[in-house]
């Protein structure tokens, strides 16, 4: 294999895994205060994407394109978090001790409900957002090799989205109580904390950031209404592949699948890639199921 | 006391009710609509080719229906939406055979549908007209079942003719997952050798598929001269994207799976130049006056765009020819005789369809020829006639 | 013998056979149809009731169990080897009844595998899978649990429909009829219907049957054991993981007996079935159904995908499937036969006899009196 080539395989790889990555942040949040994995997640991604798209579509016509897909894809996300957070104060808020099986089934629901209601309000065709800059047939190439520049929209966004939420966990109150919810509700709720109202940001936070990804993906991905569920579950595989509830070891674990599965096509049919990816994920659950970034001691405190 | 009225009450009201559900049972024998089925995957996965279907079809029983039917009676359309499960199709297929009694099914939208129902149809002697496009629906031939979608390996042949005189030897084919990827697969491997044309490589991709530059990668490194992309889904318009993106200035072909605008709006500026064999829908208000498709084709086209405010495509084409091949054999043959609704069907000749002129036979199904294709570009974000 | 718990069973078999009655004296015997696949499905949410709900681990992946024995079934009784038939072994195999030759609908003669030879090879590879998988598995616990299984469910998929013997996308049709006994064949012909409703419902008892005895004996407290603490149970010498995997195993097999009958049922079997979509609406209804409650999981089965198959809402499915789901997690957690009015009918229902019994006696004393 010639250094092009293989430089070409790399770009490949990171192009699928940022995707895989921004989708599986979005996980951690709710995870991380509820202790549950929102099956909805992925039709927040085509929502955010689906709305990005008709605003644009409206806008760019009368507007500079650049400050018309800003607008577009700030009212998507302002439109999303919205929804995320309405979710979970009609169906979620108001159960007393939910078990968590309980409340997975419902987030089960709730995606069935979104993606049909998506394909109601928009139709089944297929949509993409127009490319951040350039258009489709722009390129960068470097030593050969070549990427398309929303490659590097996603992963800047994938970083802003990363460094934004470590500093909201760490800095603000609201953050600190949302990791205090995480370690344990009942001492949490013995500090005077809110726990209610941080499962409702939560929500909404994750719902901005699965709005956001689907923004910035669409352009590469394409939008139909019922991508929801795929891209769920490569986020799902991702998320748990770096450990689940650490947003910074998502990054990683999304690189190493899209890289993983865009080496397999070397050797093996694209047909097969999906498998290659799920034994890898098998591997990692039956032999480090704390996933490839856990610390010792933080694994230690998790149940397998 | 009390007891024996409210018996009497009750049988006096059943007896009204029996009274006027046969009454209404009776005038019903009098002006009986013509019931026709239809199978089609409006949601789910093949969503974007049972819609625009379901669309036409709505729209077509409504024209005639205001025209004031076929042979004097009324057409009652049924659509079940499959979700493009075969197991659905069964269920719904065995519902419209022996509950709804309909004279004929349209569809079903996949291959794989409508080959889970072709032996069924034909033991219960229902018409099947299916929308599906894989050859093997009509080989080997069933009495009752017809498709109406041209055949793949005329596709297959109109790019192999249009790739020899470009002079293109070495190429390498993608095709989707889903049957219609896999039958296009078939036959272009089949059709290869005759035109003197090696496939270099062949790889398979999903629907649900994010980014195919690491596919495009491994076929670019195997120096072909040309790409084949034979899908149906969406992902299609990834890839004419990734090979501009890759620095692939090869020509790209796509079958003709690819005929409908919104995969070229999805591709934006990667579309243009790709070279598809399709019927001639898509090029409608380009043709020569004179052509005998033009007067059928603007209609449709028209009535549908109209409508529903949207591109018509090739897809709902199909079901516009499925429903007016049985209108066009019930007006021949009255409405009563499944048996030779189904002999008119087989014997028609000339009939002037979307998909092109049917000239059906006992051994042929499908009755479309080669000329039906016509080899069309992208050019402007618009479809227009290659040459 | 604890005869009374087998009196539902009993009340279950006359409600079938009424229900058939009726349909047949109505003529609208054609309900049947869905009736008879929503059975088969029913095997499938039954093994999974029992996994979930008794030794409560989650299974994304039982769609793979259903495939796997209707593909393996599918592949064998539809290969067809009479281009071989002159070679020694396959006419050998062939006076020995372990293939068998028919003629289909185009004329074609196929030579191949019996059903029932095809039945013993898929349900020895599910099980064989079945092990394979859970060893590993079952260690796993809550998301990684279902993440492991879904992955599993996943390679199914993606094996099926990436390779040509398997049908690819169009899966694999013409699927034979099954001759059980004489006079009853497993297929999807009109006239056999009756008695493939029977059939179906001959193996959702047995599968009823066989999962109260698992509940009710020393198994099922171990594994109400297991599903309250496994490290409880381990202490009281419950060898839970052999347990787990046991649970795990038979229930793969209910799902794979499904698929079985369904294909040939259906004559066909496609990748849709493989989907993970079609895991999560399993559990879905296991859940709806009151997780630990065989009962509630049987009639949810049935009435769910029933109205599914039928058809009866449209393209509106999914958002009926998702509202239900919804509506009665937030409602009913603990399934619809729990809440608290159903549970009173119930209640009601069952003291039924004994109240009739009682009317007719006073009746009888008064007549008595009177005379």
């Amino acid at each position: 294999m010639s250094f092009e080539i293989f430089l070409q395989y790399c770009f490949s790889g990171i192009t699928l895994g940022s995707i895989y990555a921004v989708v599986a942040i979005g996980f951690n949040i709710i995870y991380n205060t509820t202790g549950i994995i929102n099956f909805a997640q992925g039709e927040f991604v085509v929502l955010g994407a689906l709305c990005a798209i008709t605003f644009s579509r409206l806008l760019i016509p009368v507007l500079p394109f650049a400050l018309a897909m800003s607008i577009a894809v700030i009212l998507a996300v302002v439109i999303t978090t919205f929804i995320g957070g309405l979710i979970e104060i009609v169906f979620i808020k108001w159960i007393n001790n939910p078990t968590v099986l309980r409340l997975v089934i419902i987030t089960i629901g709730l995606s069935f409900l979104l993606r049909e209601t998506s394909l109601h309000v928009w139709d089944e065709k297929v949509r993409a957002l127009k490319y951040f800059t350039g258009t489709e047939v722009s390129s960068i190439s470097l030593l050969g090799a070549h990427f398309s520049p929303q490659v590097l929209w996603v992963l800047g966004v994938t970083a802003v989205i990363v460094i934004g939420l470590g500093l909201f966990f760490r800095l603000t109150l609201t953050g600190r109580a949302m990791r205090a919810c995480a370690a344990s509700s009942n001492a949490a709720r013995l500090c005077g904390i809110n726990i209610k109202m941080m499962v409702t940001i939560s929500f909404m936070i994750s719902a901005a950031i699965g709005a956001l990804a689907g923004c910035v993906t669409s352009p590469i991905t394409q939008t139909q209404y019922n991508m929801g569920s795929s891209l769920a579950i490569k986020g799902f595989v991702v998320a748990i592949l770096g450990g689940l509830g650490n947003s910074f070891a998502a990054v990683g674990a999304g690189l190493i699948l899209g890289l993983l599965e865009s080496f397999s096509i070397v050797l093996l049919p694209n047909a097969y890639r999906d498998v290659v990816a799920i034994i890898i994920l098998l591997g990692i659950l039956f032999f480090k199921p704390s996933g490839l970034f856990a610390k010792k001691e933080e694994s230690a405190l998790k149940e397998f | 006391m009390k007891s024996r009225w409210t018996l009497c009450a009750c049988i006096v009201i059943l007896a009204v009710l029996t009274a006027i559900l046969l009454s209404g049972c009776a005038d019903q024998t009098r002006k009986q609509p013509i019931k026709v089925g239809a199978i089609l995957a409006v949601t789910g996965p093949a969503s974007f080719l049972g819609a625009p279907e379901e669309k036409t079809l709505t729209m077509l029983a409504e024209q005639i229906n205001n025209a004031g039917g076929v042979d004097g009676r009324k057409i009652e359309l049924i659509v079940k939406d499959s979700q493009a499960n075969p197991e659905n199709a069964i269920s719904f297929a065995k519902q419209l055979i022996e509950e709804d009694k309909v004279t004929a099914i349209i569809g079903p939208t996949t291959s794989g549908e409508s080959m889970a129902i072709k032996d069924l149809c034909q033991e219960n002697s229902t018409i099947l007209l299916s929308c599906a496009a894989a050859e093997t629906i009509v080989e080997p031939v069933a009495s009752y079942v017809f498709k109406t979608p041209q055949k793949d390996s005329y596709a297959a042949i109109k790019i192999y003719q249009t790739m020899n005189d470009l002079g293109i030897k070495k190429i390498g084919v993608v095709v989707s997952n889903a049957g219609f990827g896999l039958g296009g697969k078939a036959q272009l491997e089949k059709y290869a050798p005759e035109h003197g044309i090696e496939i270099a490589i062949t790889e398979v991709y999903d629907k649900g598929e994010k980014d195919l530059t690491a596919v495009l990668t491994k076929v670019k490194d195997k120096g072909v001269e040309a790409v084949v992309n034979w899908s149906i889904v969406p992902a299609q318009s990834i890839i004419p994207k990734n090979m501009k993106q890759l620095g692939m200035n090869i020509p790209l072909f796509q079958s003709h799976g690819f005929g409908n605008i919104e995969y070229v709006k999805a591709a934006g500026e990667a579309a243009e130049g790709i070279i598809f064999p399709c019927g001639r829908l898509l090029v409608a208000d380009v043709l020569p006056s004179d052509h005998p498709q033009k007067a059928v084709l603007t209609k449709y086209k028209n009535d549908y765009e109209s409508r529903f405010k949207e591109d018509a495509s090739t897809f709902g084409g199909h079901a516009y020819d499925s429903f007016m091949i049985l209108m066009e054999a019930i007006k021949k043959a009255g409405a009563d005789d499944v048996e030779k609704i189904r002999s008119a069907i087989e014997n028609m000749k000339g009939f002037i369809g979307t998909g092109g002129i049917f000239n059906l036979s006992p051994s042929d199904h499908n009755g479309l020829a080669l000329d039906s294709f016509e080899m069309l570009t992208v050019e402007n974000g618009k479809f227009v006639l290659y040459n | 013998m604890d005869m009374k718990r087998y009196r539902p069973i009993g009340i279950l078999l006359i409600f079938v056979i009424c229900v058939q009655l009726v349909f047949t004296l109505s003529g609208t015997e054609y309900f049947l149809t869905q009736i008879i696949m929503a059975a088969y499905y029913c095997l499938v949410i039954l093994g999974l009731c029992l996994l979930m709900g008794y030794t409560g681990q989650i299974s994304l992946g039982h769609a793979g169990f259903f495939a796997i024995g209707g593909y393996t079934q599918a592949v064998l009784t539809t290969i067809n080897l009479s281009s071989f038939a002159d070679s020694g072994f396959v006419r050998f195999l062939e006076s020995a009844g372990i293939l068998f030759r028919r003629t289909d609908l185009y004329g074609e003669e196929i030579l191949s595998f019996s059903p029932w030879i095809a039945i013993i090879a898929a349900i020895v590879i599910t099980i064989g899978i079945a092990f394979l998988i859970g060893i590993p598995v079952l260690r796993l616990k809550g998301h990684y649990l279902a993440m492991a299984t879904l992955g599993f469910g996943m390679i199914i998929y993606t094996i099926v429909i990436g390779t040509r013997f398997l049908g690819e996308a169009d899966g694999i049709t013409k699927v034979p009829p099954f001759q059980l006994l004489p006079g009853i064949v497993v297929c999807g012909k009109m006239a056999h219907r009756v008695a493939n409703y029977y059939v179906a419902w001959f193996l959702v008892i047995v599968g009823m049957i066989v999962a109260l005895n698992l509940v009710h004996s020393r198994v099922g407290r171990a594994l109400r054991a297991i599903h309250g603490s496994e490290e409880a149970a381990n202490a009281m010498g419950i060898h839970s993981s052999k347990y787990k995997l046991y649970i795990f195993v038979l229930s793969a097999v209910f799902a794979s007996v499904g698929g079985i009958f369904l294909t040939h049922y259906n004559g066909s079997i496609g990748p849709s079935e493989t989907s993970v979509i079609k895991s999560v609406r399993y559990v879905a209804i296991v859940a709806v159904g009151g997780m630990d409650n065989l009962w509630g999981c049987l009639f949810m089965g049935i009435l769910l995908n029933f109205l599914s198959l039928r058809g009866v809402f449209g393209s509106f499915d999914e958002v009926f499937f998702g509202l239900s789901l919804i509506v009665i997690m937030l409602f009913a957690p603990h399934g619809i036969l729990r809440i608290a009015k159903v549970q009173e009918l119930i209640a009601a229902l069952r003291e039924l006899p004994a109240y009739i019994k009682e009317r007719i006696g006073k009746k009888k004393k008064h007549e008595r009196h009177t005379a």
